[in-house]
């Protein structure tokens, strides 16, 4: 009926309205408390010295882009996964492979390494998140030992196991993040919310809670409580795509990496963004970010093949690495901070010390 | 999933959740900022990026002739990157 056709762009109008008055006095509340910026703030830290910081391994095996990595816990293994299919198992002290497994789909997006190490997961795709449990034994084949574990209805971006082997969290293409228990591949709880793909997710340091952040292609990174499934804060100010999002080390705060060329700090306490990383010369998209232990330095990899080191407090750019021949799309620190490792759609991956 | 829900629903989702978010409480900058620069202070002794490991220490820092003649040998490492990762 005519009449229910403008009930509806009725309602639709003013539920537009009403988001938009809600968002104006979410902007006017977060702007009180910005009384001060955080490099001011720091005005009276030291400044940085210089820092070398150089490839000291470089992996090669991949036969195409290296899409993802993770660090063991044991600070020495890692798990990289690429558009080959293929996900491979370091050790990064050596450069041998451990182990070598060959996925059904090609665009192995996302891999995760298990709290034991005894384990990895990864998915793409094939809109799943499959576990392997990594053996030693050579009679064994790795692929057959294969759980699926999430299934979602479109890619998938992201993994990360939680606190134990037992429980996977993921974010996928279909715009919802989702925790799955890994024993019965039973959906524990889903997280609804992005308007688009969600691309990323980092989940808090254990200390602080069950909270996780995610970032998408609607340009928002929203944090998550784990056990209501409900977001408790939500963030809108980059300009394009999120594509990596990582916790403080603090669990206070978190990094925001996006197609529109900057990095940003959210502080959860201030709810409101507190300080961008960007420069005019830097043009193209951030794939991937990861603080130092200490949460001084911000590592950002881009898509224009460098790495380029941030001072969180004062908002600078400490240094720019080179040395990736193509596209970096994958970033972490290792677990006792000493190295962090990159991956790029070079095919290889480079550890910097 | 977001694809399945429809525009009218989509907002809706989006102004109960505004509508929460309005409520949070939340503190300022100059004291989130303060404990943010605090807490790295705090670290920094133990950050292996800002205090630097001595080279024995870190297993990713040079290993000596052997092993760099090993990574040759098994084609893991170039001249080039053996003679760039020994200058200081």
């Amino acid at each position: 009926m005519a009449t229910e056709g403008l009930h509806e762009n009725e309602t639709l109008a003013s539920l537009k309205s009403e988001a938009e008055s809600l968002k104006g006095k979410l902007e006017e509340e977060r702007a009180k408390l910005r009384d001060v910026e955080l490099h001011q703030v720091a005005e009276r830290v030291e400044a940085l010295g210089q820092f070398v910081m150089k490839t000291r391994r470089t992996l090669k095996g991949h036969g195409n882009k290296v899409l993802c990595m993770d660090w063991c816990k044991d600070k020495r293994r890692i798990v990289s996964s690429s558009q080959d299919g293929k996900v491979i198992v370091w050790d990064s002290f050596t450069t041998n492979k451990e182990h070598a497994v060959t996925m059904p789909c090609t665009w192995v997006m996302a891999c995760a390494y298990a709290p034991s190490g005894c384990a990895i997961a990864c998915g793409g795709l094939d809109n799943k998140c499959s576990v392997y449990p990594l053996t030693f034994d050579k009679n064994e084949n790795m692929a057959a030992k294969k759980k699926s574990v999430a299934m979602h209805t479109n890619y998938l971006s992201a993994c990360s196991f939680t606190n134990s082997d037992m429980q996977i969290l993921t974010a996928s293409g279909d715009g919802t993040c989702a925790l799955w228990d890994v024993e019965s591949g039973q959906l524990l709880q889903s997280f609804h919310g992005h308007g688009a793909d969600v691309l990323c997710l980092d989940l808090a340091p254990s200390e602080t809670g069950n909270t996780f952040v995610s970032g998408g292609c609607d340009k928002k990174a929203m944090v998550w409580d784990m056990r209501s499934g409900q977001c408790v804060q939500a963030f809108e100010t980059h300009e394009s795509d999120i594509n990596s999002v990582r916790y403080y080390p603090s669990g206070d705060a978190f990094a925001s990496g996006s197609d529109d060329a900057t990095c940003r700090l959210y502080d959860l306490r201030a709810d409101r963004e507190v300080a961008i990383y960007s420069k005019e010369s830097i043009i193209f998209g951030a794939s991937s970010v990861d603080f130092s232990l200490s949460g001084r330095l911000l590592f950002a990899g881009y898509n224009d093949y460098t790495i380029n080191v941030w001072d969180v407090l004062k908002g600078s750019r400490v240094s720019i690495l080179f040395g990736h021949e193509n596209r970096v799309s994958t970033l972490r620190v290792s677990p006792d901070g000493t190295a962090f490792c990159s991956g790029s759609w070079d095919h290889t991956l480079r550890v910097w010390a | 999933m977001a694809q399945d829900l429809s525009e009218k629903d989509l907002l809706k989702m989006e102004v109960e959740q505004l509508k929460k978010e309005v409520k949070n409480t939340r503190i300022p900058i100059s004291k989130a900022g303060k404990e943010i620069k605090e807490y790295v202070e705090a670290q920094a002794g133990n950050d292996p990026f800002l205090k630097g490991i001595p080279e024995d220490k870190n297993p990713f820092k040079e290993k000596g002739p052997t092993f760099n003649a090993l990574l040759l040998l098994l084609g893991r490492a170039s001249w080039l990157e053996i003679a760039w990762s020994r200058t200081p």
